[in-house]
């Protein structure tokens, strides 16, 4: 048992330590979040209403003409459908691949973790690096691609410079950036699964196709919602793997938000409806954060 | 596996058992197209121009180690590596210290507001640096540190604060809570249990986030691309597209950049894949 001095000791470095603990510990993190991340949304806002290159102080108020002419853009329209268009790639492609992979890996077969590091190297590659390798691979004149059709007789397509081709290759791209980590999720989330309840279906006579359907999907589902969520999330921000290959182009065929961003706000220092594009992009992904883990992640 | 074979055995034949091969055949058709582009960036750079053009799959017919030998007596190559040297890891060590400080008193302190400050900190979890890039490269132009490689890690610091903090404060939850009371009953204060008891019992979260933020930061492109202009404060991934305009035709150069660039990433790998996959994945899970 502590002693009454002990107790009233507890008790004074319970009151007097909390206080300045808190003011001590916090304060750094809040200021450098605050000035970084939070203020320049909000200027970013207040930015957007302005015709502004970036000198002096904003003055010339626009309203929101920066954002019907946004809305009016083109290009704004091209990037919007390709940013969807890879939302659907990443569910309908990489996921299902990803899963397909895992439920191979997870189990105890030889070499699973050899290839399952092979898998997961594309995603440990910087973005940048791997958009050369691949713009390398898509070259009309050296690339792999221009040596397979030239082995069939056929004129190599220069990829990444025909509109026709070029979102479809980035595409691809993307699936093989990143099915690696999400097959991570899955496998994670599989060997999580009590082996016991595998047991029990065998002895009852389950076929693995019903042990897929009835237990491994089923139980999966907490984690296949999380990665759909970071499927999603991620694919709103696509920007370092579209710059090395094709810049957006060509004809600015495979502008997604950020690229857009980057040069008709950023290259254009047209910090007015560069912050309008941001916005939009912020509220996108803001309001589908919440939507999504209001409805969908509800009950996990 | 006796178990597994013997409820085999006695459940009959698995009419699922002969797929193994197929599985086989499915893994190592994905590992070839994974692959193949790596390694065939890894061979291009040993190759000379002419032989890359009608033979980028093979192995080069003469090893030319030049290029990479070329590129290694090149100052540029050090010159970009160590910038990003310098951002990664003075990112990483600002993450780890006001991201544990933060958590910890967010794991262990109640006072008032304590739930909205976090779900404050949470908020930079939802969108990505470029929704606020220009305001952002007007603050740090204002601030004086254009061009400098404090205006790149303070951004990538405070945009990696979210995640870290979220991860430290579960893991410095799950420590015993005895430990707290019987150190605070010892007359023990908040900072001195944090130094003494939290961080040294922290070494995994902190190798985690330590992880997370140095790959992020290793690999970033948009922040420095805003931020820096001038080619000898440049970190590898806008050093080499600088390299790649410059030599767009000499793909066999280029390649062999590439592979130069990628190899500490891919080493570091190899030797801490475990720790990697957990810190990559971890970051996402709590997320």
């Amino acid at each position: 048992m502590p002693t009454l001095m002990q107790r009233l000791r507890a008790a004074w470095n319970g009151l007097g330590g909390t206080l300045p603990t808190v003011l001590l510990f916090l304060p750094p993190a809040l200021l450098v979040f605050t000035i970084f991340v939070v203020l320049p949304v909000g200027e970013a806002a207040w930015y957007s209403l302005f015709r502004w290159d970036g000198f002096g102080r904003p003055t010339d108020f626009v309203g929101l003409r920066n954002y019907t002419d946004l809305f009016a853009s083109r290009v704004f329209g091209i990037a919007l459908k390709n940013n969807v268009l890879i939302i659907v790639v990443s569910l309908l492609v990489q996921l299902p691949l990803a899963l397909a992979m895992a439920l191979i890996l997870a189990e105890r077969i030889p070499g699973a973790p050899a290839f399952r590091m092979i898998f997961f190297l594309p995603y440990i590659l910087a973005e940048i690096a791997a958009g050369l390798i691949w713009r390398f691979v898509y070259d009309g004149d050296y690339g792999l691609i221009a040596s397979i059709a030239q082995f069939f007789g056929a004129t190599a397509p220069h990829v990444l410079a025909d509109p026709q081709y070029a979102e479809a290759a980035i595409l691809s791209v993307i699936v093989w950036k990143y099915f690696g980590f999400h097959m991570m999720l899955y496998i994670a989330g599989l060997q999580a699964i009590d082996s016991d309840l595998y047991a029990a279906a065998r002895v009852d006579g389950a076929t693995r196709w019903q042990v897929l359907w009835r237990i491994k999907l089923p139980l999966l589902k907490p984690t296949l919602k999380l990665s759909v969520f970071f499927a999603i999330l991620g694919s709103f921000q696509l920007f370092d793997l579209v710059m090395p290959m094709t810049r957006g182009g060509p004809s600015d065929s495979t502008q997604t938000m950020v690229s857009f961003l980057y040069s008709h706000g950023i290259t254009r220092t047209r910090i007015g409806f560069g912050s309008a594009i941001g916005v939009v992009l912020f509220l996108l992904c803001v309001l589908f954060a919440v939507f999504y883990k209001r409805k969908v992640m509800r009950d996990d | 596996m006796t178990d597994r074979r013997a409820a085999a055995a006695a459940l009959g034949r698995d009419p699922f058992e002969g797929t193994l091969l197929y599985r086989y055949v499915v893994l190592v058709l994905v590992a070839t197209v994974v692959l193949v582009p790596i390694v065939a960036t890894a061979l291009g750079g040993f190759k000379d121009l002419g032989e890359l053009r009608v033979n980028p799959f093979g192995l080069p017919q003469v090893w030319r180690v030049e290029n990479y030998l070329d590129i290694l007596r090149q100052g540029r190559y050090w010159q970009m590596m160590g910038n990003s040297l310098i951002i990664a890891t003075f990112s990483m060590l600002l993450t780890l210290v006001l991201g544990s400080m933060a958590a910890f008193v967010f794991a262990h302190l109640r006072f008032w507001g304590d739930r909205q400050l976090l779900n404050y900190f949470l908020i930079g979890l939802l969108f990505p640096a470029a929704t606020a890039i220009l305001p952002l490269f007007i603050k740090v132009r204002d601030l004086g540190l254009l061009d400098t490689h404090l205006g790149v890690i303070l951004p990538v610091t405070a945009f990696q604060l979210g995640v870290s903090i979220l991860l430290f404060r579960n893991f410095f939850r799950q420590l015993p809570l005895e430990l707290l009371d019987a150190a605070l009953m010892d007359g023990c204060t908040y900072p001195q249990f944090f130094r003494r008891i939290t961080l040294p019992l922290s070494l995994p979260i902190l190798a985690t986030v330590g992880t997370i933020t140095f790959v992020q930061s290793w690999n970033n492109y948009i922040l420095p691309l805003i931020m820096l202009n001038s080619d000898a404060k440049y970190p590898w991934p806008l050093g080499i597209m600088v390299y790649q305009g410059e030599y767009s035709t000499d793909w066999h150069l280029v390649l062999a950049f590439i592979t130069l660039t990628i190899l500490p990433t891919i080493l570091l790998f190899f030797a801490a894949q475990r720790y990697i996959v957990a810190g990559l994945t971890a970051g996402a899970v709590k997320g």
